[in-house]
């Protein structure tokens, strides 16, 4: 009886240790992601009354018809298809050049990593003054531009291609840390009995990076994609540094730009627009990542 | 033999030029790196007239101004922001620990019914992106009335599923003996928690907390969202209205000292524990 009684104390005292986190998780991850579904599908809501009229896919159809989000998705995947192959590749090449070296790697290895540290917003607009062309100056890059014969741009306020420029340079300034850390580390736990019977062999240096370095880190590597490829399709405060909160002016928005747009702000109002914009960016971002883990299982040692 | 020199020789060379070939790269990414901060801090010891009346950007100064960091301090609320940043990375943090380690104790510690099947609901929320829950938080937060509040910056801001997850495996390596020994001595669990558990988890509640200060103060999304009033606004909206209505919009060096300091404790903070973030991170870290 006294064991029985200890043991339901037991079950109920457990559940109170987990009622805090119960309470965080429930009122603001569990319910908010039922209730996004269900703002998506409410058409007319109004927030103001928290009444509407319909259940349908009004909202999804007025979202992909609405060309500030088409201008977003293009500018989204324009960013994620630069950024990822080529952030990954040099965070390759920088990794492996790190791992051949001895002296000042630790020092290089924590130099690599201050970006992460940094205040995106902050360090963005340190971009901004650097790539921008104002009335008084053309600005450090043009200055470097100029020693190559080649003519002022407005990075910021110019054309399409410049501004993408910047915010794909930045984002990979950004990202580059988190890749860093994890390939050097990925090098550094490959066994070292490999290298050596490579060396015995007289294989070359290249043969040995593609024969046996690339595959052991390949998991690694896949994992960057997977998670670049979801970070990227989430960029927003980046953007926001270098451009500004009016982004759709900018031409600069991204989709998750365009669903705080929808929520807050001087086009704002509507959540049941930004839920059933955040939902199709999930789909899009589920739909990648299941291509990639497909693809990854092919290919992975 | 000499053959045998002679190929010994080009090897080596070879090798010595893929090696300075390799720093070269690596030094010029550490440039690419460092330069951002190197222009941040040097624009903000330009003094306001110098700076506007250089047309070709000059790469040094000869007379250093500290004026930007006084004007960055008195002309807009910089010194608020910084205050309002330091509450909700404190409280925000602490409630956090709180409420990490008691989940985290239950899971590796205690038995109850149903709690492989929680942990599984717990790690699965791992996956939720905050972006889709975010929509209906701000309109939970709307209708409590706690818009432009503290209670409406931390409580959505509290919980990291993750952390859980890396204090249970950690609760769960200090050897069950431990616990019996004090069972036997008639010492309460909770007490246990707080004078065993937590002693010995001492490194990776540090990491924790260093990775959830950093998270919180460099967050952006969700106090733009929730604030409209200055009186509230963290460091990054802070730099946000500075940049678009702060010193009128042309006095670049001040906006970039009161960028050094937002900047300055988060980079004093990893200098002193680099080590510990970088494990941290590559642990699991999260770009907050």
């Amino acid at each position: 009886m006294k064991l029985f009684l200890s043991q339901k104390f037991n079950t109920w005292k457990g559940w109170l240790y987990l009622l805090p986190a119960l309470l965080f998780l429930g009122v603001f991850m569990l319910y908010p992601l039922v209730d996004v579904f269900i703002y998506s599908f409410e058409e007319g809501y109004n927030s103001a009354s928290q009444t509407y009229f319909g259940i349908g896919m009004y909202n999804y159809s007025y979202v992909l018809h609405d060309p500030y989000f088409l201008q977003a998705v293009k500018n989204t995947f324009l960013l994620v298809l630069i950024t990822v192959p080529l952030s990954t590749g040099i965070a390759l090449l920088i990794s492996v050049g790190l791992h051949s070296i001895r002296p000042l790697r630790e020092l290089l290895q924590t130099i690599y990593f201050l970006p992460y540290v940094t205040n995106t917003l902050a360090v963005g607009l340190v971009f901004m003054i650097l790539f921008k062309k104002t009335a008084y100056s053309d600005g450090f890059v043009n200055l470097i531009l100029n020693w190559f014969g080649a003519g002022p741009v407005d990075f910021i306020d110019g054309p399409y291609w410049a501004k993408m420029f910047v915010l794909c340079f930045y984002t990979i300034w950004v990202v580059m840390p988190f890749k860093i850390l994890i390939l050097t580390s990925a090098l550094a736990s490959v066994n070292q009995d490999y290298y050596r019977a490579a060396k015995v062999d007289g294989t070359s240096n290249f043969r040995i990076f593609w024969k046996i370095t690339l595959p052991m880190i390949s998991p690694m590597i896949f994992y960057l994609i997977i998670t670049g490829f979801i970070g990227a399709f989430k960029a927003y405060s980046d953007v926001v540094a270098l451009f500004g909160t009016d982004l759709n002016a900018a031409e600069m928005n991204t989709i998750v730009g365009y669903v705080y747009d929808m929520l807050y702000g001087d086009s704002g109002g509507y959540p049941s627009y930004a839920a059933a914009a955040a939902i199709l960016l999930f789909s899009i971002v589920l739909t990648v990542t299941c291509l990639n883990l497909l693809a990854s299982q092919r290919k992975i040692h | 033999m000499s053959e045998y020199k002679n190929m010994k020789k080009t090897a080596r060379i070879k090798e010595v030029a893929i090696k300075s070939v390799t720093c070269l790269l690596l030094l010029f990414w550490a440039f690419l790196v460092l330069f951002p901060f190197y222009w941040m801090i040097l624009t903000s010891v330009k003094s306001y007239g110098a700076y506007n009346s250089e047309y070709i950007p000059k790469f040094y100064t000869l007379a250093p101004t500290l004026q930007n960091y006084v004007d960055a301090f008195t002309t807009v609320s910089l010194g608020k922001y910084l205050s309002n940043t330091l509450v909700f990375t404190v409280i925000t943090t602490m409630l956090m620990l709180a409420v990490v380690i008691l989940a985290a104790f239950a899971f590796a510690r205690l038995e109850f019914k149903g709690k492989q099947l929680m942990f599984v609901i717990f790690l699965s929320m791992m996956m939720i992106p905050n972006e889709l829950v975010v929509i209906t938080n701000f309109v939970t937060i709307t209708n409590l009335n706690l818009r432009n509040s503290f209670a409406g910056l931390i409580l959505p801001s509290v919980m990291s599923v993750f952390y859980i997850y890396l204090l249970k495996e950690n609760f769960e390596q200090i050897p069950d003996s431990l616990y019996y020994a004090a069972k036997v001595d008639n010492t309460s669990d909770f007490k246990y928690l707080l004078r065993v558990v937590l002693p010995m988890s001492k490194p990776t509640l540090i990491t924790i907390i260093l990775l959830k200060v950093i998270e919180c103060w460099n967050s952006y999304v969700w106090p733009r969202l929730i604030t409209d009033k200055e009186s509230y606004f963290l460091v990054s909206n802070g730099i946000q209205e500075i940049r678009e209505n702060g010193f009128g919009r042309e006095n670049i060096p001040a906006m970039m000292a009161a960028v050094v300091v937002i900047s300055a404790p988060l980079l004093l903070l990893f200098i002193m524990f680099h080590k510990k973030v970088m494990a941290g991170v590559s642990r699991g870290g999260i770009k907050g």
